[in-house]
């Protein structure tokens, strides 16, 4: 069960970390705030940031973007781990790149505000981001802008609600059926 | 691996976005504009939008297709997916760990072990848990033997989509065989539920060696006269070769992974490059292809049965002793016999069957190569002893995106050609 082999914090960190003042500076990979999750390495990208990072790491080998989904993190108990100057918000888009040349794996936790629930496609540098970003739109209502096909997937088109947030009631459905009387 | 650099991997990004192969319409758009198109002032002339599906025999379960059609050649085309949602990711987060399995399972119904292997491993990973060694080699066994069933299906499902009748019986024959084994094993032949996390259900049974050298014994040869009615035969390549190609830069770009992606050439197999259970101490091949059409990945899928026959060869003669699951009580129930004679062994099975064991917060995603592809499982825990998100990745869902690609100036008769060397499993790709 060994995930890949992580790459030295170290040896990357070389990218400059001007410490704010206000909190302890963080520890920094390729520019932004970087954590440890059971030996995974996990970066803290901002929205801002976001793109600008997987545009870099693409072109330095993570030519694939395996994974992408939504967390929604209304109600999560525990302090989240997240480094020191990434304030944690409700939503969260994770996505996966592989590196195939030095087999590592990194992931980008980045934070989505409940209020302003979008983020930047990633679809112009990946395109195998299409059908999930358009999953995490359908279950958590996070808007990708720029994304060709912003419509919903797996529920139907006119579906209101998100299922996968926290905060979508559950129960039952009555069963619609086209031009048939609903009564048994 | 071969060499691939960013000028080529722009390249193909730039094919990719530049949207001249997907048909992107909504569903309702698609009903309204299916039937024939008049010419349009953009340069497009006359034009024909169809639907194929959901419920077309070829179209593995309920994926549909809307194809854009110039006479017989489709120009863009989009898969149209979420018949058979049912909101596993939900579902997920109101199981128990221990009860998780039993969901995941369902996910890709014809490769079970896997879904039940990776969200076993990424529960593992949360609570540090090390499983031990006969439990992780009985784990590769039955995923060995389950990527065969999942390619001897394939077997049958491509030779019936391309109509070689016969194949679809002599594929569903051989996997029968396999599965009369797991029946054996797990008591099911599907869905088991029998890898959990803390190691497996229960011990191989008596006699599973012999019983399993068996069906070794008696494969190979069905796998002779699979090439004599398919491999070699001038029919079966003038269906397949060239057809629905795509190159190692789209694959990856597509996110593309498992047969797929090494059918072009690009070696990249998890088991051998980021090994998990015990895949450094056997010895196998990864298959790749050359050419990245359906004749490469029927041709790797036939290889890659051959290649799990021969790890399950090793794996029958290097099978520890010893136990098959975790014997940390939080997550292993007690012992059956010791149910029948302490009061607290029984509590303690109650406790674990009820409330569940609780797992350290943190997240976590976990990777296997499936016989699609990589498998993957991503895990929020909050503490508590149901997952607080619960996601898979599913290989046949990202996959899927090459289709459009694939199907580009293709014959509309080669669609499923195209579809079928995919080997979608719609249970996966609407989870």
């Amino acid at each position: 069960m060994s995930e890949a082999e992580t790459p030295s914090i170290d040896e990357a960190a070389g990218v400059e970390g001007s410490a704010e003042a206000a909190s302890p500076s963080p520890e920094l990979l390729h520019g932004v705030p970087v954590s440890d999750s059971r030996g995974q390495v996990v970066l803290h990208p901002s929205r801002d940031e976001y793109v600008g990072l997987v545009a870099l790491l693409r072109e330095s080998g993570y030519w694939i973007c395996v994974d992408l989904c939504g967390v929604d993190y209304l109600g999560y108990g525990p302090q989240r781990n997240l480094p020191a100057g990434v304030t944690a918000e409700r939503f969260e888009v994770v996505v996966g790149i592989l590196n195939h040349t030095d087999r590592t794996r990194l992931r980008l936790r980045v934070q989505v505000p409940e209020s302003d629930a979008q983020v930047s496609t990633l679809f112009h540098l990946h395109p195998s981001v299409e059908n999930p970003e358009r999953e995490v739109f359908d279950m958590f209502g996070i808007q990708f802008k720029g994304h060709p096909d912003m419509t919903r997937i797996l529920m139907p088109d006119e579906w209101i609600g998100h299922p996968l947030r926290k905060d979508y009631e559950l129960g039952a459905i009555p069963v619609q059926f086209k031009g048939a009387s609903t009564r048994r | 691996m071969t060499d691939t650099d960013l000028t080529t991997m722009n390249a193909a990004l730039s094919r990719l976005t530049s949207d001249e192969s997907v048909l992107r319409l909504s569903e309702t758009e698609a009903e309204q504009k299916s039937g024939y198109q008049a010419p349009t002032e953009e340069g497009l002339g006359e034009r024909m939008i169809m639907n194929m599906g959901p419920q077309h025999p070829s179209t593995h379960g309920v994926l549909r297709l809307v194809l854009e059609l110039d006479g017989e050649t489709i120009t863009r085309s989009k898969p149209v997916i979420g018949y058979l949602h049912t909101g596993m990711e939900k579902t997920g987060e109101e199981l128990t760990y221990l009860q998780g399995a039993t969901n995941v399972t369902r996910m890709d119904y014809a490769a079970p072990l896997f879904n039940e292997l990776v969200f076993s491993l990424a529960v593992e990973e949360l609570l540090g848990l090390e499983v031990p060694d006969r439990g992780q080699w009985i784990r590769m066994l039955m995923c060995e033997l389950n990527r065969m069933t999942s390619h001897l299906l394939f077997m049958a499902t491509n030779g019936m989509d391309l109509g070689a009748v016969g194949m679809m019986l002599y594929g569903w024959r051989e996997r029968e065989e396999v599965l009369r084994f797991f029946e054996a094993v797990t008591g099911l032949r599907m869905n088991h539920n029998y890898i959990r996390p803390g190691g497996v259900a229960a011990d191989l049974p008596d006699g599973w060696d012999e019983e399993l050298s068996a069906i070794l014994d008696v494969i190979p040869d069905r796998l002779a006269e699979f090439d004599l009615l398919m491999t070699g035969q001038p029919i079966w390549r003038e269906r397949l070769q060239g057809v629905g190609v795509i190159t190692a830069e789209e694959a990856l770009s597509l996110g593309a992974t498992g047969p797929i992606l090494r059918s072009t050439g690009y070696a990249w197999d998890l088991r051998r490059d980021q090994p998990y259970l015990k895949y450094d101490q056997v010895e196998f091949d990864v298959i790749v292809g050359t050419f990245g059409d359906c004749f490469d990945r029927y041709a790797i899928r036939l290889a890659e049965i051959r290649e799990s026959m021969h790890i399950v060869r090793q794996i029958i003669d290097k099978m520890p002793e010893g136990d098959y699951r975790s014997q940390d009580k939080k997550v292993t129930p007690p012992p059956r016999a010791r149910i029948d004679e302490s009061m607290e062994a029984l509590i303690h099975h109650f406790k674990i069957f009820t409330e569940g064991f609780k797992v350290p917060e943190g997240e976590v995603y976990v990777a296997v190569e499936s016989p699609r592809g990589e498998l993957g499982c991503y895990i929020v825990s909050d503490g508590s002893s149901h997952p607080f998100r619960m996601h898979i990745r599913g290989p046949s869902f990202v996959n899927l995106q090459t289709l459009p690609h694939l199907m580009k100036d293709a014959f509309l008769a080669d669609t499923v050609a195209i579809i079928s060397s995919v080997d979608p499993i719609m249970g996966e790709v609407d989870r």
